[in-house]
């Protein structure tokens, strides 16, 4: 299949995913919703109890913690993904599509795009909030409007990668049910051993070690770098000196292998 | 020279299921097969693997001249598939599916959208086109996903039991439209637990039971061989029954069976309606008083019970038995 069809079908089948969000704007909401809660209650309960880098003041964990729930709202999104495809196979979608003579990745890469603008949207809700709150760049550092933009586009792709995971999820379960569950539950580990809500530096050295790898990890340093913003780890480990570069390798490297191993899944599907 | 759809040998099994057993199908061009058989037979099975969404374990298929398994994107190109379940998007509208569907068939935004606008006219939905399909009834679903299967107007269709769940109303609606597409050259593939609906739209009717094609044949053959129809008569008083049998020996083309504590006669007939008539005309002349009557017309269970001697409801058990010896 040639690659304008590529092209066009993820198009035509992205449309039909965006179509349906505006149907069902209550998924949207509630997509904002959870992450804007987040902010609230790390802000105002966590807040004052945190010490980052030695300071226990709410307003540095406050512009420490933003980096962190961004990154973990846009992972959530792999379960948007997860339930959306389980719910195109167990509909019948998913053998329509297959029995016409379309990009064989298509319906997948449509349905990750669409994934995207609706983590575009939520992330802008985010942001809003978090300024409302009083998170601020440039807050521990000197930074601009450069650095900040690169910063969300680091978390677009981090997301983005994300939901070709959520698509194997949602190609390797049974109901869209499980396919929700089964999308988010690991992503409560992966968030939370990380530099995302904690200083990194004071966990004990094995768990600081695999936060420090962890993927997810390089993406909320590289924003504290850019947003200006304290909290940034010093360390050994490669991705806390290079977090701009791990992030975008790791987000790469996620998108190739989930995204092979997603449209191999989809081409064999049984349903 | 094979016909439209033509199989040969296929075999797919799941885990230790055997779901196909080597199934051989001919289909010549412009004709409608229907392959009737119980849940878990393998029809299904069957038109995943003659659609691609399939790979078979063994064995060879041709689609429309096209190798299944060596060409499969130019056979998408080729067939229309309507599924058991209505295979459209629930929110999108009966217009925005028609149109995803024909943009997939790689047709440009013009003509998709022209072509939709035909098919919702033609199935009746025209005033339902722009509501999202989650407000449809089930009839409604199952015609749109019937125009989603007609977009490019393929040559060669499968329809895995689309009248399954449909109210009387709506089976004989799909069936005109069935007719129709028929009519007009289409070469067909349509499963069905119904012997009604394949005796009503198939040209030829395959009989498929634990992965095989156990029987083949026009449906009066299969008939035939099920020992076709039967009168069968209860009279109210059990005085009239010596009476009654010899009246319907005169018209019966067997042996009349006749059950004492039921005052049931049954007996093996041809001719039909017409037959029934002067059968009712008979005794009422002889002044039988009948607590019921009817025309007995073989079911799929009796098809299955001449066939295999298991009906067809226990077909799933056997196989389950038989999987787990």
């Amino acid at each position: 299949m040639s690659g304008m069809s590529m092209v066009s079908d993820s198009l035509v089948i992205a449309r039909r995913n965006l179509i349906r969000m505006t149907r069902i704007p209550e998924m949207v909401l509630f997509g904002v919703i959870q992450p804007v809660m987040f902010v609230v209650l790390f802000t105002y309960v966590f807040g004052g109890s945190m010490s980052v880098g030695g300071s226990t003041d709410p307003d540095v964990y406050k512009n420490f913690l933003m980096a962190g729930i961004f990154a973990q709202t846009v992972t959530f999104a792999t379960a948007g993904s997860a339930a959306g495809i389980a719910d195109d196979m167990q509909k019948g979608l998913v053998d329509r599509f297959r029995s016409l003579p379309m990009a064989r990745g298509a319906v997948l890469t449509g349905r990750t795009v669409a994934d995207l603008v609706q983590t575009c949207i939520t992330l802008t809700v985010l942001a809003i909030v978090a300024l409302i709150v009083g998170w601020r760049t440039g807050s521990a550092e000197p930074t601009n409007a450069g650095r900040v933009l690169g910063a969300f586009g680091l978390l677009l792709l981090l997301g983005y990668a994300f939901t070709w995971i959520g698509a194997l999820i949602g190609l390797s379960v049974r109901t869209p049910e499980a396919a929700t569950s089964g999308g988010i539950i690991w992503l409560f580990p992966v968030t939370f051993i990380s530099n995302a809500f904690v200083d990194a530096s004071q966990m004990t050295p094995w768990l600081r070690h695999i936060a420090e790898w962890n993927p997810f990890s390089a993406t909320v340093q590289a924003c504290r770098e850019l947003f200006g913003n304290p909290g940034v780890v010093q360390s050994d480990a490669w991705p806390m000196q290079h977090p701009v570069w791990a992030s975008l390798i790791w987000s790469v490297l996620i998108v190739g292998v989930f995204r092979t191993l997603a449209v191999r899944k989809y081409r064999a599907a049984d349903g | 020279m094979p016909g439209a759809i033509y199989a040969e040998g296929l075999v797919k099994t799941f885990g230790d299921v055997k779901a196909l057993d080597g199934v051989d199908l001919d289909v010549p061009e412009g004709t409608v097969l229907g392959l009737l058989g119980p849940n878990g037979a393998g029809k299904t099975t069957t038109v995943r693997c003659l659609t691609t969404l399939l790979r078979p374990d063994r064995g060879r298929a041709l689609v429309a001249g096209i190798d299944v398994l060596k060409d499969p994107v130019r056979v998408r190109r080729s067939i229309g598939l309507s599924g058991q379940f209505a295979a459209v998007d629930e929110y999108l509208t009966g217009r925005e599916n028609l149109q995803m569907v024909g943009r997939l068939y790689q047709m440009k935004a013009g003509p998709a959208k022209a072509r939709a606008a035909e098919l919702l006219e033609r199935f009746d939905l025209a005033e339902a086109a722009d509501r999202p399909t989650k407000t449809y009834s089930g009839g409604m679903r199952r015609r749109l996903d019937l125009a989603a299967a007609l977009v490019v107007s393929p040559p060669v269709m499968f329809m895995d039991e689309p009248t399954t769940g449909l109210d009387p109303r709506n089976r004989q609606l799909l069936w005109e439209v069935i007719k129709q597409l028929v009519s007009g050259g289409t070469t067909l593939l349509l499963t069905t637990q119904y012997l009604e609906e394949a005796d009503h739209l198939a040209h030829d009717i395959a009989v498929v039971d634990h992965g095989r094609v156990i029987a083949r044949g026009t449906s009066d053959q299969l008939k035939a061989r099920t020992g076709g129809e039967r009168v069968e008569v209860v009279v109210h008083e059990r005085d009239a029954m010596a009476t009654a049998a010899e009246v319907l020996r005169g018209f019966g083309k067997g042996d009349t069976t006749v059950e004492d504590h039921t005052r049931k006669l049954t007996v093996p007939v041809t001719g039909g309606a017409k037959l029934l008539a002067e059968v009712i005309r008979e005794l009422d002349g002889r002044g039988i008083e009948i607590d019921d009557i009817g025309l007995r017309r073989p079911t799929l269970d009796d098809v299955f019970l001449s066939l295999t001697g298991h009906a067809a409801e226990t077909a799933d058990d056997e196989s389950d038995k038989e999987t787990a010896s």
